[in-house]
């Protein structure tokens, strides 16, 4: 039996394909966030760090397109399994209690979907440093130079200054909220879609899977909570 | 006690449908839901109307034939409960009960509170069974089996078949019926030689009924009048996660 049209067609096959590139992206958002975390190290730790980043041009693009290819492949069977989930119940019951779902279970697609607007336009404010930001900073113009003389993107002032908006830091605290929310959820039921889980393993997967949401956002919104209590503000002078 | 039954009533699957209400009166906390539906079906026969029509066979919980939803909850909010089992003095007196059928695409309505549940034998058609022959019937501990492999196949193999499970999920997914049987044979020796087949036609069965996929809310497993948990559905997923790795196929070799 051919393994990639079974996978594709049968329910089980997309849900596989579901947790698979559900965890693709959260080790990616794991990475990343260890990554940002350099914040607190200061500003010459973050700068080289993220200069550092940048010269690995060739890695990065096969990190951007691996991403990218998850992001559509699980948006994708996302899309269709509600689609089929939905047309298996044409008639709704009057009364509906769904006993048992969490709440976050219920909404995976609505959070889900606001998560990708809210990666959307976190792309637009920081990697593609678009002039169009609420700050009134031009990001581009931010330049450094490191201990060791070269020149490079001033990053820690540019987190510092988007960060020191109020609307801009709330609005990515309820971003990593939502992300955190989608994956209370999501880590285990990739988990259960996997097989991985039996009655023995159960607790452990699921203390892992609210864990390590919750440990994703403390890590994510710690920075504009910091930011916004005034940690960098040296920076912007 | 006294209760009013707000009832879904529609004659046949294309005609329209509508709730009607009607007064359940001298009842007694003994009795069953399933006792209070024929005491209303006895009155609305002597008026020279058309009784309520919903399934029941065992009145014991162990047929899975009875499929009513109670107050939004398939075989009501009492767990590990069918709907005949559930007696009157788990409601108030006074109290305003709903009743709907088991909804989903693959159970189209016949009539009221009977829907066509042969979705579910057209799955255990195509893999719910055990085709090696094994001669006469051998000596009881003949075949060992280990303990908790026992008790596992037990908890999955009391499915009843009632299809609540399709009913509560969001999705109407049948993943914990599809599952039970799975396990239940995967575990034990005589339907383990089969295993790959069975998991991938009973599935392909699945999906071609129409059936949603799971989403792993649980509320299969809150409903389930036999408690069978989601650990089946686990099992499940790594079954045919396997056979789809060892190149099986569902359909039976010739
Ligand atoms: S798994 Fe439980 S709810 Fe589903 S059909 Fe079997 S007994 Fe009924
Ligand atoms: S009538 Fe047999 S289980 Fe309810």
């Amino acid at each position: 039996m051919k393994l990639l049209p079974q996978l594709f067609h049968s329910s089980l096959g997309k849900k596989y394909i579901m947790a698979i590139t559900g965890l693709g992206m959260l080790a990616f958002a794991a990475v990343h966030l260890a990554g940002n975390l350099r914040l607190f190290l200061g500003p010459e730790v973050l700068n080289s760090y993220a200069h550092g980043l940048h010269r690995a041009e060739e890695s990065l693009w096969m990190i951007r397109v691996c991403l990218l290819v998850l992001i559509g492949l699980h948006v994708s069977m996302a899309v269709v399994l509600t689609h089929e989930n939905r047309a298996a119940r044409p008639i709704l019951y009057e009364r509906s209690r769904l006993p048992g779902a969490s709440h976050a279970s219920r909404t995976m697609i609505w959070s889900g979907l606001m998560v990708a607007v809210f990666v959307a336009y976190h792309l637009l404010h920081h990697s593609a440093k678009a002039q169009v930001s609420l700050t009134g900073h031009d990001f581009a113009a931010f330049r450094t130079t490191l201990a060791d003389g070269t020149a490079c993107h001033d990053v820690f002032r540019m987190v510092v200054a988007g960060f020191s908006q109020p609307v801009v830091s709330g609005f990515y605290i309820v971003g990593v909220g939502l992300l955190s929310h989608h994956l209370s959820h999501g880590i285990e039921a990739a988990f259960q879609s996997l097989g991985l889980r039996n009655r023995a393993w159960d607790a452990a997967v699921r203390r892992l899977a609210s864990g390590a949401a919750w440990l994703l956002f403390v890590g994510y919104a710690s920075i504009p909570v910091a930011v916004l209590c005034g940690y960098g503000r040296e920076a912007l002078q | 006690m006294h209760l009013s039954l707000r009832v879904w009533r529609q004659k046949s699957a294309s005609a329209p449908g509508r709730f009607e209400t009607y007064e359940a009166r001298h009842v007694s906390p003994d009795m069953s839901l399933l006792e209070a539906l024929d005491g209303v079906n006895e009155d609305l026969i002597a008026s020279g109307g058309d009784p309520i029509a919903f399934d029941s066979d065992c009145r014991e919980g162990i047929c899975g034939a009875c499929s009513v939803v109670i107050d939004g909850i398939p075989h009501g909010s009492r767990h590990g409960t069918t709907a005949c089992q559930l007696h009157l003095r788990h409601f108030r007196d006074g109290a305003t009960i709903t009743l709907e059928p088991w909804r989903a695409r693959p159970f189209p309505l016949i009539k009221d509170l009977v829907v066509d549940r042969h979705a579910f034998d057209r799955i255990i058609e195509a893999g719910g069974y055990v085709s090696v022959k094994t001669g006469g019937a051998p000596d009881g501990n003949a075949i060992p089996i280990p303990k908790t492999n026992v008790d596992r196949a037990m908890d999955a193999a009391v499915c009843i078949g009632c299809g609540a499970c399709v009913a509560a999920c969001k999705n109407a997914s049948a993943m914990l019926f599809v599952a039970s049987k799975v396990s239940h044979l995967s575990l034990l020796p005589q339907g383990r030689v089969e295993r790959e087949r069975r998991v991938l036609a009973m599935v392909r069965a699945m999906d071609d009924a129409g059936f949603g996929g799971c989403t792993v809310t649980g509320s299969c497993e809150a409903v389930c009048p036999k408690n069978i948990r989601i650990d089946v559905i686990a099992r499940m997923n790594r079954e045919y996660g396997r056979a789809l790795l060892k190149g099986g196929s569902p359909e039976l070799a010739l």
